[in-house]
């Protein structure tokens, strides 16, 4: 709450015509050449533009890593702040100014090692975020090393026998965490990335983004088997709403359930499409989305697109409604109850 | 008090001989019981009754960390000491003129504290074998010659509790519940305190239960009336009004204070008070105060931990608010790294840290002022950071306003150095005229022809501007990388990033012509200067007035901000033969005295035991050196 917030709107601010320049910084960008995180930075300038609010209105926040230097260019305001901590930095901020648009920049290190306590507390708590993680599986930054994110047995300078340590599954943290708002996307499809971020703005409540990205110097094609143009049409699912999972080159498999374990059909080979699993994103129950997250290359294709969707209040507007509450129920709170208002005594 | 109940008292008095009654100056008294044993609210009643009536006092609630350790045993016991008294005074007393222990492990621990001569009240009902096995006596005090020393009053209160409420309908551990009332009773009766608060408080307490409400108020009565006719309290003692300033009165805790000055300070500055904190003790109560003060545009969040706290208390200064995060030692550990990017960002936070005894967890329920040189130093590179320190419980209030006010005008983090003692102690505290509290004004940059530089800094404070997210044209990227003069934007080069260190101290040391010059209790030069911080302040003010009866006199400043220093320490340091600087640490504040100030010859008097100084230890240190 500022007497401030309001008047430095400009009225016609709402009228400008944003584009994607509107939203590119004066600083040089500087991440390796080839590097994934050009596509996801011309693609949050280009959907930024799409909507109608003003770049005054959006706030980066970020932690420590190559993505991390995200908010530097954006021209909006952005925070660089420190390892592993931007989902802190954006909570606070986002409870005394709702009116922001709040955008979380982290890595597979930043969000889910350094800063995992954070990230699954924010997400708990449905503070009104968009969170995007881009995920590499490396540490890029301080010259690969292997991240939480990185596959067992990877060789990294850190791990020069092998990694002993069993990766994370960002989508299951999200979807353990309750985040009311759980997708992925890719670097190389902006389109889909575009789709995705338009998505997590239109939502209420926290949005949790995981992009596969590719660090060309440390990890270069991490998710090529899965992505890679030549397989990808049999290893990825695009997730639509109300469908099937429907994959391959032909659009002609498909998902069923047996038991509780998913299996890959053939349209050709099933007697009726009601044995198919049909996407619903909306469901309160987590129980669906997170097997979702369990389907991997290679044993089965990988989903993209939004695991779920769904809308519970948010934590910045509860605390704002206490406030709220709490004025109507005792009145404007004034110095003279906070300081005389308890038993007091006069001397002399 | 009923009429009922009054006129109870009065036949009760006018049955038997009235005893005589004797006026003192001052008097301390210790409560101390098992956990569960209402000491703190028993403490707690006396303190609001004795307000009252009009003395002066201090009050010091000393408990264990456990919160409810085996009863009956040692790291059990939970006491509560209260020095009232005609004068002014700053300390919860030294020794006890009065013990009243609830059981036998009580009188273990706390023997120590008791005047020889003092008066002992027990509550003999469970001096058992068992019992005296719990708290470790060889023998039962009360049957050899351990007490010999002191007036001792024997008193079943557990029995005489039993009896007063036999005709109530009360489970019998509920009526055993009440004994604490009793021995308050007793209380009220030998230093001839009215009762009505009390029995006010009970009602409104129990106003749901009146049975219960009814038991405690029997309980209280029948205590009052047992001391009235036992034949070992042989006198009422009569504790006359201090002449204390005029003015409105309120009994207040250092914790309570410190969070209705920041509520006061938000609403001066017309902002949104936003504290991001995690539990932790001795700080965890300001959260509580806070929580409870919503309507005043109040937003409490408690974070998964320390370093989400200072998060989220950062985001809300970014976002234009009053951010603050409050911890104790530990938590200013984990806190530190995030201090750091206040510190680069040069966005105001105010940081409590409610200092207990460390290293690690230390005594977390026990007070310490060893964080100081962690508060000023403890981060990585060039960090200087403003620090201001409460010197007593009520001093919390102003303290607190001043680190927002500084906060918010030099665009810096504040610490807040408080200490366990003065966050759960408690004194009058003479209200402020709120007219006369300091204006808080903010002003937040809009667009204007010119580009907008976010380290361009006023010329006067070093500040830079504070242009909140929203603003449109203002558009610009801060961060812990570091920065170039003037854009913020992100630099390598070596003399900006030396410029730019410069004026960061630079900014933290102007604050010294923005806040008070010290006074000096006591002669303007001499042999001895006393110099103390934070909550030694009522230890030294009070050996320093029981040497003037002997005519010792030496002078006093006390340090309420430790960075920047006020500007006249160096000159008045220099006055002095020799200084002495008694903390609650191994000589931290004596370290930075002694490199700031070369050639002064400064003393310290270090006590790290959990407890704050003592006047007689203070006073003997002090004469030590005239």
């Amino acid at each position: 709450m500022s007497e401030h917030d309001h008047e430095n709107v400009n009225p016609d601010a709402n009228k400008a015509v944003l584009t994607k320049e509107s939203f590119e910084s004066d600083q040089a960008v500087r991440w390796c050449p080839g590097c994934g995180d050009y596509a996801i930075l011309a693609t949050a300038q280009r959907t930024l533009a799409k909507f109608n609010v003003p770049r005054e209105k959006h706030v980066f926040v970020s932690g420590i890593g190559c993505s991390s230097r995200f908010p530097y260019y954006m021209n909006t305001y952005g925070f660089h702040t420190i390892h592993g901590r931007a989902p802190t930095v954006a909570t606070g901020l986002k409870c005394v100014n709702p009116e922001l648009a709040v955008w979380v920049i982290t890595g597979d290190g930043d969000g889910l090692s350094i800063g995992g306590n954070h990230l699954i507390h924010c997400m708990r708590r449905n503070v009104d975020l968009n969170i995007l993680l881009v995920n590499n599986r490396i540490y890029g930054l301080t010259k690969g090393q292997y991240s939480p994110t990185s596959e067992i047995g990877k060789i990294t300078k850190s791990s020069p026998s092998g990694t002993i340590d069993y990766p994370f599954n960002a989508l299951c943290i999200a979807i353990a965490s309750e985040a009311t708002f759980v997708a992925r996307t890719l670097d190389t499809d902006p389109r889909h990335m575009g789709m995705i971020f338009e998505r997590a703005m239109a939502h209420k409540g926290v949005s949790f983004i995981e992009i596969y990205q590719n660090c060309i110097i440390f990890n270069d094609k991490a998710f090529g088997p899965v992505i890679g143009r030549e397989n990808r049409d049999d290893r990825m699912i695009y997730l639509e709403d109300g469908k099937p999972l429907l994959f391959g080159s032909d659009r002609k498999k498909a998902i069923r359930m047996n038991g509780l374990r998913p299996e890959v059909v053939s349209l050709d080979e099933i007697k009726n499409e009601n044995e198919l699993l049909i996407h619903r994103e909306n469901q309160m129950n987590p129980t669906y989305a997170y097997l979702l997250t369990q389907m991997h290359y290679p044993e089965m294709p990988e989903p993209f697109g939004v695991f779920r969707a769904i809308e519970k209040p948010t934590y910045n507007e509860m605390m704002d409604k206490q406030v709220e509450d709490a004025i109507a129920q005792k009145g404007e709170g004034t110095l003279e109850k906070l300081i005389y208002g308890a038993d007091t005594w006069k001397v002399g | 008090m009923n009429a009922t109940m009054a006129n109870e008292i009065k036949e009760n008095q006018q049955g038997g001989v009235k005893k005589p009654q004797k006026t003192v100056a001052n008097i301390t008294i210790r409560f101390a019981g098992d956990s569960g044993d209402g000491m703190q609210l028993t403490g707690d009643q006396f303190t609001d009754t004795t307000a009252v009536m009009g003395n002066d006092f201090a009050t010091f609630p000393d408990y264990p960390a456990e919160i409810r350790a085996p009863a009956g045993t040692l790291p059990g016991v939970s006491s509560f000491q209260i020095q009232f008294s005609n004068d002014i005074i700053f300390t919860p007393g030294d020794q006890s003129d009065v013990l009243v222990a609830m059981n036998p492990a009580a009188l273990k621990v706390n023997l120590g504290n008791v005047r020889k001569g003092g008066l002992i009240i027990v509550n003999e009902s469970v001096f058992n074998e068992m019992n005296l096995r719990k708290a470790a006596w060889k023998s039962d005090p009360l049957q050899d010659d351990t007490l010999k020393d002191y007036q001792v009053l024997k008193a079943p209160l557990s029995q005489l509790t039993k009896n007063a409420l036999k005709d109530h309908p009360l489970k019998m551990t509920e009526i055993e519940r009440c004994k604490n009332f009793f021995a308050l009773g007793m209380m009220f009766w030998l230093f001839d305190r009215e009762m009505e608060h009390t029995l006010n408080w009970i009602k409104k307490k129990f106003a749901k239960k009146p049975e219960i409400a009814n038991a405690n108020i029997a309980a209280l009565m029948a205590g009052y009336n047992y001391a009235d006719i036992t034949e070992v309290l042989a006198a009422q003692y009569h504790v006359a009004k201090a002449h204390l300033e005029p003015g409105t009165y309120r009994k207040i805790m250092g914790n309570e204070a410190a969070a209705l000055g920041f509520i006061t300070a938000a609403r001066l500055a017309k902002k949104t008070l936003f504290y991001g904190t995690y539990p932790i003790t001795p700080a965890s109560t300001i959260l509580h105060d806070l929580a409870r003060f919503k309507n005043y545009h109040v937003k409490t969040f408690q974070a998964e931990d320390e370093i989400a706290a200072i998060g989220a208390a950062i985001g809300a200064s970014f976002g234009g608010e009053i951010g603050m995060t409050g911890t104790s030692g530990p938590g200013l550990c984990l806190k530190s790294e995030a201090l750091n990017l206040a510190i680069m960002a040069e966005l105001p936070l105010v940081v409590i840290n409610v200092q207990r005894g460390g290293p690690s967890t230390g005594m977390p329920t026990k007070t310490e002022q060893a964080d100081l040189l962690q508060t000023l130093f403890g981060r990585n590179g060039e960090s200087p950071i403003a620090v201001v320190a409460p010197k007593t419980p009520s001093d919390c209030f102003m303290m607190a306003v001043e680190a927002v006010r500084i906060a918010v005008k030099y665009m810096t983090p504040v610490v807040f150095l408080s200490e366990g003692n003065l966050a759960n102690g408690a004194e009058p505290w003479k209200l402020p005229d709120i007219a006369t509290l300091p204006k808080i004004e903010i002003r937040h940059p809009v667009a204007t022809a010119e580009k907008f530089l976010p380290y361009a800094r006023d010329p006067k404070t070093l500040a830079r501007p504070w242009a909140i997210p929203g603003t449109p044209g203002l558009e610009h990227r801060i961060g812990g990388l570091a920065k170039a003069d003037l854009t913020g934007n992100v630099s390598y080069d070596g003399p900006n990033n030396q410029k730019m260190m410069e004026l960061r101290a630079e900014k933290i040391q102007r604050i010294a012509d923005d806040i008070p010059l010290l006074e000096i209790r006591g002669p303007e030069k001499g042999k001895l200067l006393v110099v103390g911080w934070g909550g030694t302040f009522g230890p030294i003010y009070q050996a320093m007035e029981e040497l003037k009866r002997e005519n010792i006199v030496v002078s006093h400043v006390h340090l309420n901000y430790l960075n920047p220093f006020p500007k006249n320490l160096g000159e008045i340091l220099k006055q002095f033969e020799t200084i002495l600087v008694p903390e609650l640490n191994l000589g931290q504040l004596l370290m930075v005295l002694r490199h700031k100030f070369p050639g002064i010859h400064a003393v310290g008097f270090h006590k790290v035991q959990g407890l704050p100084f003592q006047v007689d230890e203070m006073a003997a240190k002090i004469k030590e050196l005239v």
